[in-house]
């Protein structure tokens, strides 16, 4: 197993290639059969001398023909499904769904990821097993999906601004209103001073109105880091303000005010 | 804990949070070693750790991803 050095992490770096499993654009496809990427005949050897034997066997399947490959994609898609529908079971309770949409997201997810894993398949490094790095892609899928479906039921309008419901968002205690009427009043001055428009939307959007970031992404017809980096910069930005009126400490996270 | 202090840590962002992109794009090799020595996956990946605590979906990803190798591998064992 390799790993890349502390490093090479920053939030601050441009990444050029999107996650696996993320296209918003791809409508859903429920099917077994799929075309596999040809296999690059000269799959780098450092590969494939890392990769366990397990791995290997998947990789060479897949990427193989006839018999063997359709067996390797049928088996694939087995699991995928099955992990789709542990996934969307885990994620139920905060869901509006109910079981035969469940299954049907779970479906759409194994079989949408199944097409991104088989055309993928010269991206695997062996740097984790195969139906780890497999599996990745069917979650992510299913976290779009879901996001997806928000918009079809949406509980909540994406500009709402209704700030009483804040002390709700923070789970705080309904008997400190007091308190919260001086919070929401210095946070709401905040966000309107030193946010961008985009940003403020954004904030709104997830703090206020409750949207999903992955709902809201798709919404806005972007990704799902372009949101965290707004948000990222709009906490930022809104906490160095409050601190510099004196709301909240300059180096730590204890509280001055109340 | 007061509504300032839940404010607060809501504001509060870690320099080293790698953002979601690096954080997806890691996630199957930070779950294993998650799985096979908790301790060397905070200290190689804190980046991912710091982003994944404060990113709910990609957190929620973490779990699921968690949870599936968790349950295949207790599948092997059986």
């Amino acid at each position: 197993m390799s790993y890349l050095p502390r490093e090479e992490l920053s939030f601050q770096e441009p990444v050029a290639a999107p996650a696996p499993g993320r296209d918003p654009a791809r409508a859903p496809v429920r099917i077994l059969a799929v075309r596999c990427a040809t296999p690059a005949p000269d799959r780098p050897t450092s590969t494939d001398e890392k990769l366990d034997r397990e791995s290997a066997e998947w990789l060479r399947s897949l990427a193989g023909a006839g018999a063997p490959k359709e067996a390797a994609v049928a088996r694939l898609h087995e699991l995928l499904l099955k992990v789709a529908r542990a996934e969307v079971n885990r994620r139920r309770s905060r869901l509006r769904l109910a079981g035969p949409e469940l299954d049907d997201l779970a479906h759409q997810a194994a079989a949408d990821s199944l097409m991104a894993i088989t055309g993928k398949l010269d991206d695997f490094r062996g740097e984790s097993r195969f139906t780890t790095w497999a599996y990745k892609f069917v979650i992510l899928e299913v976290s779009t999906k879901i996001g997806r479906h928000f918009w079809r039921h949406p509980t909540v309008a994406m500009g709402a601004e209704d700030w009483e419901r804040l002390p709700d968002r923070f789970g705080l205690d309904p008997a400190g209103k007091a308190e919260w009427q001086d919070l929401i009043a210095a946070l709401r001055r905040a966000v309107d001073d030193v946010l961008s428009d985009h940003q403020r939307r954004i904030f709104v959007a997830i703090v206020i109105a409750g949207v999903p970031v992955e709902s809201l992404a798709l919404e806005l017809a972007s990704n799902r880091n372009a949101i965290y980096k707004t948000m990222f910069d709009a906490r930022r930005k809104i906490r160095a303000e409050l601190a510099a009126k004196g709301y909240l400490d300059t180096r730590t996270a204890t509280v001055r005010h109340g | 804990m007061t509504g300032w202090d839940a404010l607060d840590r809501f504001l509060d962002v870690d320099p080293e949070d790698v953002g979601c992109e690096k954080a997806m794009a890691l996630l199957h090799i930070y779950v294993e070693l998650v799985r096979a020595d908790p301790e060397t996956a905070t200290e190689r990946y804190a980046g991912v750790e710091a982003h994944l605590r404060a990113c709910g979906p990609c957190g929620e990803d973490f779990e699921g991803l968690l949870s599936a190798v968790s349950a295949e591998q207790r599948q092997n064992v059986v």
